[in-house]
């Protein structure tokens, strides 16, 4: 049994980095949701005349594809940075809990 | 326009061409040379069965009738993977350390392995997804029917072509769904064929947009302009639909059979799940992409009341390009029979592990015990599955007469799979989740579904009666299936997922807050919900009471001959003891349970070894013994240690006894010796003196006194002798009696110096201080003074100075009276420090008066009045220092 001391309180640089990453990397489905919810403030046709002009169809799909495209890129992003340094090494990033 | 026989050529090229692929991935996967069909990039793919028909052509209907509503279905599943760290990586874990091979599986292994809920979700599941195949056939045949020639409309028996294609998707699953029955195995043509048809409808979907924006409209900037100005040109989004169908479709993309089958099943590693994270949403997202556009075009160019639901292919046939249209037919066709051959073969295998095998094995008397091969039984029942699912989707297809719309038929069985989320996350998520919580959940969640989603879809007055609708449940108010409780206004689908995933919840929490889960249970709990940090296995069958004979019997009739004796060999070189049966050990049986599970399902599995083990259960007492295994371990090797260490520490008191018994041995050798030779020396001369008195004559008075003086004097000797041997003996034994006075040290010191001088001295001069001779001792005085009188006589013996003097100094101070002798003679060697305190030390041997006991019998004195003697060089003369006891003082 192997007696293990109290985990370092602070890390290198590189594991320091790779940590924040993983918690972008959590966060990134939070500022999803948050980015689709806000359709739901939007003006609409069937809110009324006294209603602020509904929004463009065309500009609510650009928002909408916008959003989409970012989050992919965020995703393969964080993908491609916190890839284990060699292509099949054991190290799974997602397994560093802390 | 195309034929219908050649659309219907086309197909079937198409589909022999599915049916090579899916042999040649499988022949490459059994001659190893399958690595490519783990790739990340296949594993992408096979997650677009998410996108069946209702996506190929129900989204473009979709957006023709909501506008940008239909792209909710698609986020929900974006954020899920995007999210991937939340849920899937816990559920594609806990999926391949538990092996499971299905929803249902997975919902029964958590509670307690527990088949009765597995049957429940099996049921459901049915119920749930059935109406989702009858869609895909009836927009196979919708679609057919679109290339027949309006004048010959009734050469197309819709009926009939549904048949055929179910047919035909039927033979695909059962030739390459059931060809090994380890539903762990990955389904390497299966899955192959699905990533194939998945870029065959990407292809197809997006030649169709690129077409419509750039050959119809012109361009980007043009198309934005005719989307402002079509029907659906302003944002007109019901805000409860938005939120509730996007967490819908993310609830569903979880909970769904196909997909888990995909996701958790057919995952073969880990990271891919890191890389479809973002690929799937990027797949999702083209798939999305020109849905609006083409909705829009279709609504410009068509005449009103087409079916908006085939604009994807009416649009490019109204404008002549029949090979755009074929190849939009085909990604049409892609779609529904990749949803379901992977749904078919996910429910079969629920519906085989969970329904038929256990009814099969408890139908028979002899429980896992019969003869013949389970295998074969397994295979036969899980292909039965198959055509009874597809035929199920038939006739529910024949039946519903194919009308309603087909994004409606999706979202409702969206929302009855749905209930399956919460017994899912709770179980991976919350340890005080209980079998009877999440039966509860489920069966509530079903109920509202039932009636609020599933009923109400085929409209009122048919299932449900109008008064119902407008009135209630038996005329109660608040059962009004799309107003329950009373409150109305709310979107009959909102109104659907909100009611039923919250009485779902609440069912669910409610009822495993009371109550309480069985030992299984809780450790299944524990290993699901901690998959991370620990993948050690269930613990459950007492090993003692299988044999390793009917093991291997039942497992041959499960996994297949070559497979278990493949499985029996490994365990038995890993026992070491290659050639024979291995021990059912502990271990052993829990891994043969996983390889079972993985053919047959956790409850299936756990039943059929519990009836050759025995009624194996866990108590809390063995998972007690579990924990307090590494506990005991721990503390047995502490005491080991300990115990390790006493022994070096006795070894080492026995060798220092050892090598002073050699020491006293030695010692008492030459104690032996010298007091031999102690009493010869006087024995001699008293017996020489003694014969010449006898036998010489004529010896004159003068001699014969002189004789008789020696003989006289050596007998006093040897008496002395004889008298310190007898005091050293007895002071040595303890046996001494101390005779406790109380006087004055100065007394002590006067009257050993009076005895001394007393006899024929020489010229010692003895020096004495008086100033802390007044302190008064309470001890044995007699022997304080023949301490003395031997320390002042062995300096009158032994001093060589020419003018012989001892000083007797006496030091009081911190509470311990000192008496120091210091005589101005030769200073003893240093290499004789140490032996001046021992028996028979004798310093000079010239002089044969002292029998060099003194000193030693001083130590001893000294010892027993509690003081000490120690002997200190000086750089002219020795020092001797009578510590006396401090209490005495």
């Amino acid at each position: 049994m192997t007696e293990q001391g109290p985990p370092p309180i602070f890390l290198e640089r590189r594991s320091y980095r790779r940590r924040r990453m993983m918690d972008a990397l959590r966060l990134l489905p939070v500022v999803g949701v948050l980015l689709w919810l806000l359709p739901m403030f939007w003006p609409k046709a069937s809110d009324g005349p006294a209603a602020p002009a509904p929004l463009a169809m065309s500009d609510a799909i650009v928002y909408v594809f916008c959003v989409w495209v970012a989050l992919i890129a965020g995703g393969a992003a964080l993908w491609w940075a916190l890839r284990p340094p060699n292509g099949d090494g054991p190290e799974d990033p997602a397994r560093e809990d802390r | 326009m195309a034929s219908i026989n050649q659309l219907v050529a086309v197909s079937l090229g198409y589909v022999a061409f599915l049916f090579a692929i899916a042999f040649f991935a499988e022949r490459a996967a059994v001659r190893g040379r399958g690595g490519w069909l783990r790739s990340p990039l296949v594993y992408t793919l096979s997650l677009s069965i998410y996108c069946t028909a209702w996506t190929f052509y129900g989204a473009v209907g979709y957006a023709a009738r909501s506008g940008m509503e239909f792209v909710t279905i698609y986020l929900g599943p974006s954020l899920v993977m995007i999210g991937w760290w939340w849920a899937l990586r816990k559920l594609v874990r806990i999926g391949r350390v538990h092996r499971a091979t299905s929803v249902a599986d997975l919902i029964s292994a958590r509670y307690g392995k527990s088949n009765l809920l597995a049957s429940v979700v099996t049921v459901m599941a049915v119920i749930g997804v059935t109406p989702y195949i009858a869609l895909q056939l009836q927009s196979v045949t919708l679609s057919l029917s679109i290339f027949s020639p309006p004048e010959t409309a009734g050469s197309l028996n819709q009926f009939q072509a549904a048949f055929w294609v179910a047919f035909g998707l039927a033979i695909f699953t059962v030739l390459f769904g059931t060809r090994n029955l380890n539903a762990n195995e990955r389904h390497d043509g299966v899955v192959i064929a699905i990533a194939v048809e998945a870029v065959v409808k990407l292809v197809a979907l997006l030649a169709v947009g690129i077409f419509v924006v750039w050959g119809i409209a012109g361009g980007i900037g043009p198309m934005m302009d005719r989307i402002d100005s079509s029907p659906i040109g302003e944002w007109n989004m019901d805000r409860s639909r938005w939120v509730a169908l996007t967490a819908l479709s993310a609830a569903a993309f979880l909970a769904l059979p196909r997909m888990f089958q995909v996701m958790v099943v057919e995952n073969e590693d880990e990271r891919h799940l890191q890389i479809a994270s973002w690929a799937f949403p990027l797949y999702l997202m083209l798939m999305s992409l020109f849905v609006v556009p083409i909705a829009v075009i279709g609504l410009d160019l068509l005449p009103a009341g087409s079916n908006p639901d085939l604009f994807v292919l009416t649009v490019p046939l109204a404008e002549g390009r029949v090979g755009l249209a074929t190849l939009s037919f085909l990604g049409g066709f892609s779609s529904a029979t990749s949803m379901v051959i992977v749904a078919t073969l996910a429910l079969s295998t629920m519906v085989s592990n969970h329904v038929v095998m256990p009814v099969w094995l408890n139908a028979r008397a002899e429980g896992a015990q019969v003869s013949g091969d389970v295998r074969d039984v397994v295979i036969l029942s899980r292909r039965a599955s198959i055509l009874m699912i597809i035929g199920l989707g038939y006739l529910y297809y024949r039946f519903s007469g194919g009308g309603a719309a087909l994004a409606a038929i999706g979202l409702i069985s969206f929302v009855g799979v749905a209930q399956f989320l919460p017994a899912m996350f709770g179980g991976i998520f919350w340890r005080g989740a209980t079998r009877w919580g999440a039966l509860a959940g489920l069966l509530v969640g079903f109920a509202v579904w039932v009636f609020c989603s599933l009923l109400p879809s085929f409209g009122p007055g048919t299932v449900l009666s109008v008064a119902t609708f407008d009135g209630g449940l038996w005329g109660l108010g608040w059962l009004r299936p799309q107003a329950l409780f009373g409150i109305e206004g709310i979107d009959p689908t909102v109104h659907a997922v909100v009611w039923s995933l919250t009485l779902n919840i609440t069912a669910f929490v409610a009822v495993s807050l009371v109550t309480f889960p069985d030992p299984l249970e809780r450790l299944q709990g524990a290993q699901f919900v901690n998959v991370f940090d620990h993948s050690t296995q269930a613990r459950g069958w007492d090993a003692a009471l299988a044999t390793s004979e009917d093991l291997m019997i039942m497992s041959q009739r499960i996994l297949g001959a070559d497979e278990a004796q493949r499985l029996f060999r490994a365990e038995a070189n890993r026992q070491g003891m290659p050639g024979q049966l291995p021990e059912p050990t502990q271990g052993f049986l829990q891994h043969l349970e996983r390889e079972l599970a993985a053919s047959v399902g956790a409850a299936t599995a756990h039943a059929m070894i519990s009836q050759l083990v025995g009624g194996a259960s866990v108590s809390v007492q063995d998972l007690m013994a579990v924990a307090d295994e590494s506990a005991q371990i721990l503390e047995y090797s502490n005491q080991l240690e300990a115990k390790s260490a006493e022994l070096t520490q006795t070894a080492g008191k026995l060798r220092e006894a050892n090598e002073k018994l050699t020491a006293l041995s030695v010692q008492k050798d030459a104690f032996l010796s010298q007091i031999s030779h102690e009493l010869r020396t006087p024995m001699t001369s008293i017996r020489s003196f003694s014969e010449i008195l006898r036998d010489t004559e004529g010896l004159g008075q003068v001699e014969k006194t002189k004789y008789a003086s020696i003989i006289h004097g050596e007998a006093i000797r040897l008496t002395r002798l004889l008298d310190d041997l007898l005091d050293l003996s007895v002071l040595e034994n303890g046996q001494v009696n101390l005779n406790l006075e109380t006087g004055k040290l100065g007394d002590v010191l006067e009257q050993a110096v009076m005895a001394t001088q007393a006899g024929p001295s020489g010229a010692l001069t003895i020096r004495r201080r008086h100033v802390n001779e007044g302190v008064m001792l309470s001890t044995d005085l007699d022997r304080l003074s023949q301490v003395f009188i031997n320390l002042i006589s062995n300096a009158q013996k032994y001093c060589d100075a020419d003018a012989p003097r001892l000083d007797i100094d006496v030091r009081d101070g911190a509470g311990r009276t000192e008496v120091a002798f210091h005589d101005n003679g030769t200073p003893i060697a240093a290499e004789a420090h140490a032996l001046i305190f021992e028996k028979f030390a004798r310093l000079n041997d010239q002089d044969g008066s002292g029998a060099g006991l003194g000193l030693a019998i001083c130590r001893e004195i000294m010892t027993r009045l509690g003081g000490d003697i120690t002997y200190h060089a000086e750089a002219a003369g020795n020092t001797f220092v009578v510590h006396l006891p401090a209490q005495a003082a």
